[in-house]
């Protein structure tokens, strides 16, 4: 547990850890808002968003592709409302014709062009490669005090971690309008709050978390901790504030375990190879979720009979 | 060669692969339009996403018997064995929780699908370099196409179609008010789960032709299609099927034209046009028609009230009603009302003197109700009427306010 676990798992977990908490802040609102699909749509559409990146400029570069990705969320929400207001259709039904059409269009383009050179496909964009990002100049714990070690972190992590510190930073500077216009958005109208300017900075940030931790992780875990550790916490409490405190609680939680399982759990059942760590984080924050569903003390419904 | 393939002469594949996905694209439709009136579309995108774990399981369990492990209706009960699971999940937790359903969607939908991820890496290193393919299910792959399983896909389709018939009535009454459906005594929750069974049944057969990241595209863009051409469920259902049909009929044979065409997104992307066709220009509910309506009613109004400036001897400054009475030849450009711009304006302002009185009157509460300020005083009221009210109006001396 030195310098090997330095060098391959510190900074994959550390990465899943940063993506599990960026997600998980605004899904709380999504949950509460009953919105989390959004996060759903956003991480299809981020396929075509890359792939038109990289068409673009011609090469695999985080920042185009992830201006691609934000570019293809912002696309995916207009198209989305615009679907939802001059069709009258439901949400939901809006949300599936958007979302299944950019992907479609994201797989159709990527057979269409010559990526076979480069790292990207469906499969990649689906469960990411936490496992690869490996922190090649570590040494040992020593390493992290070593400027030069330090210069060789994966991008990922700085990237996923400024992410990361936004969204904490967006939940507590907007922690009373998110709050008020969550619960009763009437009440905030009436408090002269621009309901509909906090809704849309919500999905925002909520896309900037998809896209930045799809980037590292891919779209799977991103819907998982937009969705599994809000809903887990939403049964342990009625206060927000410990809420979100669960919500953070769980995601890290899943994201240690959920890593530590892929990486070494098939090992000490005797098999060789890992298993895909984006899947097993998703698995555990499902788990997570399974259990407060059984025994969270807030999960019925208040008010409704308690076998009911 | 698009053509050709329309035409099912290109080949025994491509025309076997086009069949099927007809055939899935008219059960698709069908299932869907269900779930559509039931408002929960995103349902199907939990179902599809919980088969992953069905397949890899499935899988396991094959070549641990001995057999290859590929076999399709091998895979396709794993698929609705893990795909009935995440239903009776997604239920469990919007009854016997606090959670709203897109909370359960999205946990089934994210968790089922990343246990799925993790039996595709067992398998991987199990059967180490020998690759077992099942990639393809998630985007479909009908290159390699069997006619066992084209005919495995066309016999079930046809029966989820039938299933579909058959149960249309008590699925549309429970769709538009479960209220009434209950008290009637059906058992709602259970029509429920077999509109959601025969979803999941198309979802499964759909794995193999489009996979099932696309699947759910079939399920709710035909439906939301079909909408826009009729207000009539038993019509919407079936034009969504069609719909449905032609798509994956269609995208299908373009797939086949040309090579690195993949039929899946191209079934999906048939079927987005076919939507946004609709969108534009269904009759009734299409933009181009809301648009068209709410000009004329605009153009209405703006001669209304222009008429009724002439009439007082007001300027007009909105310069669009001035150039709708120019038109009319009811008022010449510097704003002067012509002879039959006067003779309107009278008109226009006696009518509204009438709707004044007519208002007061009590006996024409009901027609004077159905005024919306530009509805002809004669289209409601009869010619008597109208005399009387004309004398209340010169005994006032009244005429325009």
């Amino acid at each position: 547990m030195g310098g090997e676990f330095v060098m391959l798992s510190l900074v994959p977990i550390a990465i899943g850890v940063l993506a599990a908490i960026a997600c998980a802040l605004p899904g709380n609102f999504l949950v509460l808002r009953r919105q989390a699909l959004i996060g759903d749509a956003i991480s299809h559409v981020v396929l075509p968003g890359i792939v038109v990146a990289f068409l673009v400029t011609g090469m695999v570069n985080s920042w185009a592709m992830m201006a691609g990705a934000a570019g293809a969320a912002v696309v995916a929400v207009m198209l989305i409302e615009l679907i939802r207001r001059l069709g009258r259709i439901e949400p939901g039904a809006a949300m599936g014709v958007a979302f299944t059409a950019l992907f479609a269009f994201g797989v159709l383009l990527l057979e269409q062009s010559d990526t076979s050179s480069v790292h990207l496909d469906v499969q990649h964009a689906l469960y990411g490669n936490l496992e690869s990002l490996i922190w090649v100049e570590a040494t040992g714990w020593g390493s992290l005090l070593d400027p030069v070690a330090l210069a060789g972190l994966p991008p990922e992590l700085p990237r996923i971690a400024i992410v990361a510190a936004a969204t904490l930073l967006y939940t507590l500077l907007l922690w009373r309008p998110l709050k008020i216009s969550t619960f009763d958005e009437g009440f905030a109208r009436v408090l002269g709050m621009r309901t509909n300017l906090i809704g849309l900075s919500l999905v925002i940030m909520a896309a900037i978390a998809a896209v930045a931790a799809f980037d590292a992780v891919g779209s799977i875990i991103v819907i998982a901790m937009f969705i599994c550790p809000p809903a887990a916490a939403r049964l342990m409490t009625n206060r927000l504030e410990v809420q979100v405190l669960w919500s953070v609680a769980f995601a890290v939680f899943s994201a240690v375990i959920g890593y530590v399982l892929a990486g070494y759990g098939p090992l000490w059942l005797g098999g060789e190879d890992a298993v895909s760590a984006a899947g097993m984080i998703a698995t555990v924050s499902g788990l997570v979720l399974a259990i407060a569903a059984l025994y969270a003390p807030h999960r019925k419904r208040s008010g409704a009979p308690a076998d009911a | 060669m698009l053509i050709e393939a329309l035409t099912l002469q290109l080949g025994y594949n491509a025309t076997l692969v086009a069949i099927g996905a007809g055939l899935l694209g008219i059960a698709a439709g069908a299932a869907g339009t269900f779930l559509f009136l039931r408002k929960r579309a995103l349902v199907s995108d939990a179902i599809s996403h919980a088969t992953l774990p069905g397949i890899g399981l499935a899988f396991i369990v094959m070549v641990a018997l001995g057999g290859d492990g590929r076999n399709l209706a091998g895979l396709m009960l794993g698929a609705a064995l893990t795909a009935g699971a995440g239903l009776l999940a997604m239920h469990w937790l919007t009854r016997r929780t606090r959670l709203a359903e897109d909370a359960a969607i999205g946990a089934v939908l994210s968790v089922f699908f990343g246990f799925g991820v993790v039996l595709l890496t067992v398998i991987q290193s199990l059967s180490k370099g020998r690759q077992a393919g099942l990639e393809e299910f998630l985007l479909g792959a009908t290159a390699g196409m069997l006619y066992a399983d084209a005919v495995l896909i066309a016999v079930a389709g046809a029966v989820a179609v039938l299933a579909i018939w058959l149960l249309r009535r008590p699925m549309t009454l429970v769709a538009f008010d479960p209220g009434f459906a209950a008290s009637i005594g059906m058992n709602v929750p259970r029509v429920d789960l077999t509109m959601m069974g025969l979803v999941m049944a198309v979802t499964i057969i759909g794995l193999k032709v489009v996979g099932l990241v696309l699947i759910v595209a079939l399920l709710i863009i035909p439906p939301v299609t079909a909408r826009f051409w009729s207000n009539h469920s038993g019509h919407v259902l079936w034009i969504a099927g069609a719909l449905g049909g032609l798509a994956g009929f269609v995208g299908a044979a373009i797939s086949a034209s040309a090579p690195s065409l993949p039929t899946g997104p191209l079934i999906v992307l048939t079927a987005f046009a076919l939507f946004t066709v609709s969108l534009l220009f269904a009759p009734g509910r299409g933009i181009l028609v809301v648009w068209l309506r709410h000009r004329r009613h605009q153009r209405r109004i703006h001669l209304r009230q222009g008429l009724l400036a002439l009439a007082q001897e007001l300027p007009i400054y909105e310069r669009y009603t001035l150039r709708l009475l120019v038109r009319a030849g009811l008022a010449r450009p510097d704003g002067v009302p012509t002879q039959a711009g006067r003779a309107r304006a009278a008109k226009a302002c006696r009518d509204e003197a009438r709707w004044a009185i007519a208002r007061r009157i009590h006996s024409h509460e009901a027609a004077v109700s159905r005024y919306d300020g530009l509805m002809p005083i004669e289209q409601v009221l009869t010619l008597d009427e109208i005399h009387e009210i004309d004398r209340q109006i010169d005994a006032g001396g009244g005429g325009c306010a």
